[in-house]
């Protein structure tokens, strides 16, 4: 039952894009009074990208006010990790972002290693630049193909799967597991790269490029496109600060911050990119700096290849690294020191560190409290998602219905990291 | 080559007149009191150029008077620094809410409140947001147990989620990976011969010399019996329905289960054997 009219038919947007808030300040047609209303969105909705739901207060098609709801998907991850060993922990961080594993890992193992003051040698800290890139890819392919598909294309998305699907591959050639790697290590990575999968690592970056521009062309410039998602979702600088934006969220703002450039960790200070920062804030700037990130990856990977020296894939320090299998068969030391570490593992030092990276997502931290035992004290996990989530009702107000999912696609929320 | 953890500039050293005492650590962090807390933080967003609060982290420690360390990270974007502070309190007494200079804190509060009980005065918005909706508890304080005190399943009969209390159908194991290198702290038979005598005291004792005094050992504590169901570790029974359901022979059980939702009429037993089927092709 409407009780009111609008004029506007067919077209939501204005022809310079600009979204039409303007509806609620509009008097209200005949003598019924409109009252807002509340609709439920989720928490089974394929454009919630999980498990999401918000309350959202209505009038009209105007959104007054939205309350999402999170903690559909908690599985207590920060309680278990008290449970258990370092290396034990480590698999859970997979779960978090389950878009991408290695980047969720790549906290983690830095926060352990700064608590023992672990040195990395340099081979393994290429590859888990290469592998962190490669998962940034794997990321975006899959936020930019569902982020075109909820505002109303389907093409984009199904080739963008395809790219992501050979970046699974790769994931599985590197680590054994498509999705949940478990591959980096306090000290290093858990196996070396072989030559050959490196060589396939440099024939995707040969080929890829080709289906993810093509892809990319059919909807940076199309009308439609642009219609739903400039000046949609507007983040000023100020309040992208204020809201603790991180990633592609803060510089889509206009503020050039990447953890990668500024506080650089493994090798990233070795290796030349660009940093993509956008002009507006709204959503069409999110999706760009991510596009624009896709292909300054590419280039750090190509990089990683080319200056990867030989040498070992973990740190030497047999009391964290585990030995070569091969090592242990002869040596009863390397046996001993495999027993301990897959059984007690290795004691930490008591004390604190937060440790954040830049995860595809924004900045991914841990805050880890270490008692001096085997098994960390505290393990909380900073989300990108809870602020991003959180800043949904100030961008969402005065916006149609129709804009929430262009909003929730361009913040690229994943609730497995979100509720932890 | 030093560790490959985030590398950014060190915090300054001159922090003018702040209401903080440095914590010892790897990295730079403040004690600060409840109640200077507010003017602590907005001095280090204001005039310090720390302008993101990034994560409020919640710490349990029991033994303490004030039990809860609630720690506020901030990161400077124009400094590129990062510091932390931390401020006490118990499960009863307030800490202010820093809403009013992060918006962000809003949710970050919320989540300290549902995992660990504790209050921040001046949230307006302070409802749990990761626990289950009428979630009893506060789950991440270290008195709460890992498996939690409630399960919840999909009960057919009542065509709804049913929450029970949890029966675990073996004990939660926590395994002493402390012992054999750091040292037990109970001996076993056999240790005193480890000890008891001088540093390059001739071994053993020579004869007509006094026994070595043996501590006494403490027994490994009551031995494990399973008499009652309740020494097992075995959870509680089910709930009276359920067994009353498994007592019910299959036919009568079939009834309540899947008749109800399907429709389909009750099966019939057989009766008579393979003839009363009729017409099988191998016959």
């Amino acid at each position: 039952m409407t009780t009111r009219t609008l004029e506007v038919t067919g077209v939501d947007v204005t022809p310079e894009g600009r979204a039409a808030p303007q509806y609620g300040d509009r008097p209200t047609v005949g003598d019924e009074v409109v009252q807002n209303y509340t609709i439920n969105f989720g928490p089974q909705h394929p454009a919630a990208h999980g498990v999401l739901r918000l309350i959202m207060e209505l009038d009209g098609e105007t959104v007054e006010r939205v309350d999402p709801h999170v903690g559909l998907l908690h599985r207590g991850t920060e309680k278990l990790i008290e449970y258990k060993t370092y290396a034990q922990a480590l698999p859970y961080f997979d779960r978090l972002d389950y878009c991408s594993p290695m980047c969720m890992e790549h906290s983690y193992v830095l926060a352990v290693e700064k608590l023992m003051g672990l040195e990395v040698p340099l081979r393994a800290q290429y590859i888990r630049v290469l592998m962190a890139e490669l998962t940034r890819i794997m990321n975006h392919m899959l936020n930019l193909g569902s982020h075109v598909m909820d505002v109303g294309a389907m093409t984009p998305n199904l080739w963008l799967f395809e790219v992501r699907e050979d970046t699974m591959q790769l994931y599985e050639q590197v680590s054994g597991a498509r999705m949940h790697a478990n591959y980096f290590r306090v000290g290093g990575v858990h196996q070396d790269i072989p030559p050959r999968v490196l060589d396939n690592i440099a024939t995707f970056l040969d080929k890829f490029p080709t289906i993810f521009e093509d892809a990319i062309s059919l909807v940076a410039d199309n009308r439609i496109f642009k219609q739903r998602n400039v000046d949609i979702g507007t983040v000023s600088k100020e309040d992208a600060v204020a809201w603790g934006f991180s990633g592609p969220m803060i510089r889509a703002a206009g503020i050039a911050w990447d953890l990668r450039k500024s506080q650089p960790y493994d090798v990233y200070d070795r290796v030349e990119f660009d940093v993509p920062v956008g002009t507006r804030g709204d959503c069409y700037d999110r999706f760009m700096v991510r596009v624009e990130e896709v292909r300054q990856s590419a280039k750090i990977m190509r990089q990683c290849l080319k200056d990867m020296p030989e040498g070992p894939i973990g740190s030497l320090d047999r009391k964290v690294f585990p030995p070569k299998r091969a090592e242990m068969k002869t040596s009863m030391e390397a046996l001993i020191h495999h027993f301990k570490l897959y059984t007690e593992g290795y004691h930490v030092p008591a004390g604190e560190v937060y440790v954040a990276t830049e995860s595809p997502k924004g900045e991914f931290g841990v805050y880890l409290v270490a008692d001096g035992t085997n098994r960390p004290y505290r393990c909380k996990i900073r989300p990108t998602a809870f602020s991003h989530l959180q800043a949904m009702d100030f961008m969402m107000k005065g916006h149609m219905l129709a804009d929430t999912t262009a909003v929730l696609g361009a913040a690229d929320i994943v609730f497995g990291e979100c509720d932890r | 080559m030093a560790s490959s953890a985030p590398r950014y500039a060190p915090a300054p050293e001159n922090w003018g007149n702040l209401a903080a005492t440095p914590r010892k650590g790897l990295e730079t962090a403040f004690n600060v009191a409840r109640d200077n807390l507010l003017a602590v933080l907005t001095t280090l967003r204001d005039v310090h150029g720390y302008q993101q609060l990034m994560e409020i982290a919640g710490v349990d420690y029991p033994d303490r008077p004030e039990r809860f360390e609630i720690v506020y990270c901030l990161l400077s974007l124009t400094r590129n620094s990062r510091i932390r502070v931390h401020v006490t309190t118990d499960e009863t007494t307030p800490v202010p809410s820093v809403t009013s200079l992060w918006p962000v804190a809003g949710w970050l509060e919320r989540e300290v409140f549902d995992m660990y009980g504790v209050t921040f005065a001046g949230n307006a918005d302070l409802r749990r947001i990761l626990t289950d909706y009428g979630f009893e508890g506060h789950p991440q304080r270290k008195d709460f147990p890992l498996t939690g005190y409630v399960e919840l399943r999909y009960s057919e009969a009542e065509k709804r989620v049913v929450y029970e209390p949890v029966s675990l159908a073996q004990d939660f194991r926590n395994f002493d990976f402390l012992m054999p290198w750091e040292g037990p702290e109970y001996r076993l038979p056999g240790d005193e011969k480890a000890q008891g005598e001088a540093p390059g005291a001739p071994s053993p004792i020579p004869a007509g010399g006094a026994a070595p005094t043996v501590p006494a050992i403490p027994g490994p504590g009551t031995p494990k019996v399973t008499e009652k169901p309740a020494d097992t570790g075995a959870g509680a029974p089910a709930g009276k329905t359920a067994q009353a359901d498994a007592a019910k022979p299959a036919t009568a059980k079939a009834k309540s289960e899947v008749s109800k939702a399907s429709g389909v009429p009750d099966p019939k037993p057989r009766r008579g054997g393979k003839k009363a089927d009729g017409g099988d092709a191998t016959a």
